[in-house]
């Protein structure tokens, strides 16, 4: 019988996060951006069928990059978590973080236990009543490990050049209209193309909504927001668009 | 096949909330026939919990019109005397509830979680027939305790979105499940209500008139019926009266409803 080859636990692990960043680096990518009224996600998509970005629970919304079978299992994991969680206790104590720290763990045992590495990485918001309150951004990556964002979050492929723009770019509480304008020049920072409302998913959660917060923006809002251009920089007063 | 996350989450694979329940958490769901003990009843028969009356839908031009008084009975006392039993369960629903308030409530609130589920599981609301059948299948899933005394018979009514119309159905205690083209009305004063609602209603009546009629029912049950409570000026409690349309689901006003009601009274004082 032939000895099975010896390969150090230090390079598996670097195999497989090799292979796991290379699918992920495949996908197109996603920016979640904290608005005036909550937090807005865009997704470039040329499906309208297809999600990338979805409602989880009340205030709660998911949104995944990489290998769309994996993620879809993730997020269906997550409405039946959150659903479960909402009917034997109640609607209030389904929370962002809890269901991050799920998927951590569940994509950390996948990780180390599984054959092969899921080849995703997943965005958890929530967005609180109070004007006031901090939303929640829980990113949570291939192998489990999971950071919170503040103000924005990109995942995929060319996230770190997206992240690099919006540190520029970004500042807080703009208004709607000017955040999805910020997360489609984001998106398409490192490509020499415009994105049209056809290549686009866009949706929000929105806290002046009554109790679901997820709305998805339409073709034909997302065509408005897109024909008025942004004001010269330094030319407006702030919160106004 | 075993997959790694599903030690996290469960094998379940399916769309259904219910179905999801019973694998995950059985308990949270109805006992089981042998768990369930006849549940005492006094000198008159009558169970000791609380149960909630009269409710009824009515079509009119634009939708339906679901209503319902304010009262739950216990044996021959007042349990509550604000308890709502109309509950929104989507954007084009509601259903009312009447018979154990107990079981009746958690039933609501789990027919809606089931709607909600399967919305966003599938990306797609169920159609109004499939989320009626469903409900269906939950009071049959209630038979054993209703065996034991205690009965949940709801309404569901709701807007058809591909139909384009307002639909109402009623059950019975098998979970069977009833077309209605007009309205109905169940609970202890249910007979009451559909008796007025049999004189007054007219195809195609606008709102105002729909809610009219279905506050002159809810009187006219509360008037025959010790287990229905009436519209009560000195507490300021008045019926639920919900309506949906094409445009999703609508809270009436109370202030809208109370003047309906003191319509209905000052006609009456009239002798009218």
């Amino acid at each position: 019988m032939p000895l099975p080859y010896y390969v150090s636990p230090e390079q598996m692990m670097k195999d497989k996060a090799e292979y796991a960043r290379k699918g992920i680096a495949r996908g197109r990518s996603i920016v979640a951006l904290e608005y005036q009224d909550g937090v807005l996600l865009v997704a470039e998509n040329p499906s309208t069928l297809l999600h990338k970005i979805s409602e989880i629970y009340d205030r709660i919304a998911f949104a995944g990059v990489g290998k769309y079978n994996e993620f879809e299992n993730l997020r269906i994991a997550g409405v039946r978590h959150a659903d479960l969680k909402g009917y034997s206790y109640c609607r209030e104590d389904v929370t962002a973080k809890a269901l991050a720290n799920a998927y951590s763990q569940a994509l950390g045992n996948i990780f180390t236990e599984g054959l092969k590495p899921f080849e995703v990485e997943v965005l958890v918001v929530e967005v609180v009543d109070d004007a006031n309150g901090k939303n929640e951004m829980y990113h949570v990556l291939y192998d489990g490990s999971i950071e919170d964002e503040r103000n924005y979050a990109a995942m995929g492929g060319q996230a770190e050049e997206i992240r690099r723009f919006l540190k520029e770019h970004y500042r807080e509480g703009i208004p709607l209209a000017e955040a999805v304008r910020l997360g489609i020049r984001a998106l398409t920072v490192t490509q020499n193309k415009t994105l049209t409302e056809r290549d686009l998913e866009v949706a929000v959660l929105d806290r002046k909504r009554e109790r679901r917060k997820f709305r998805r923006l339409a073709n034909g809002e997302l065509r408005g927001i897109l024909g008025r251009p942004d004001p010269p920089e330094g030319s407006r007063p702030m919160g106004t668009s | 096949m075993h997959e790694p996350w599903s030690g996290l989450f469960g094998r379940y694979v399916n769309t259904s909330f219910v179905d999801l329940l019973r694998q995950e958490a059985p308990d949270l769901l109805t006992l089981p026939p042998s768990a369930v003990k006849p549940a005492p009843a006094d000198a008159h028969g009558v169970l000791g919990v609380p149960t909630g009356t009269t409710i009824l839908a009515l079509r009119y031009a634009d939708g339906v019109i679901v209503a319902g008084d304010r009262q739950a009975t216990e044996g021959y006392q007042v349990a509550h005397r604000r308890i709502e039993k109309v509950y929104k369960t989507d954007e084009y629903s509601a259903v009312a509830i009447a018979g154990a308030a107990g079981p009746a409530i958690e039933m609501a609130r789990l027919f809606q979680t089931e709607l909600e589920h399967y919305e966003k599981v599938e990306g797609d609301g169920l159609s109004l027939e499939g989320k009626a059948n469903k409900l269906g299948q939950m009071i049959r899933m209630n038979l054993p305790m209703a065996m034991q005394g205690l009965v949940v018979v709801p309404i569901f009514a709701g807007y058809d979105l591909r139909r384009a119309e307002g639909r109402i159905f009623n059950y019975d205690v098998t979970g069977g499940r009833y077309e209605e083209t007009d309205y109905t009305a169940t609970g202890s004063g249910g007979k009451d209500a559909r008796n007025t609602l049999k004189k007054l209603f007219r195809t195609g009546s606008s709102r105002a008139d729909g809610i009219r009629w279905a506050a002159e029912a809810l009187v006219d049950a509360a008037e025959e019926d010790v287990g229905t409570g009436g519209p009560d000026f000195v507490h300021g409690i008045f019926p639920t009266v919900k309506v949906i349309t094409r445009a999703g689901f609508e809270d009436v006003p109370e202030a809208e409803v109370r003047a309906q009601c003191e319509a209905v009274q000052a006609a009456r004082r009239q002798g009218r």
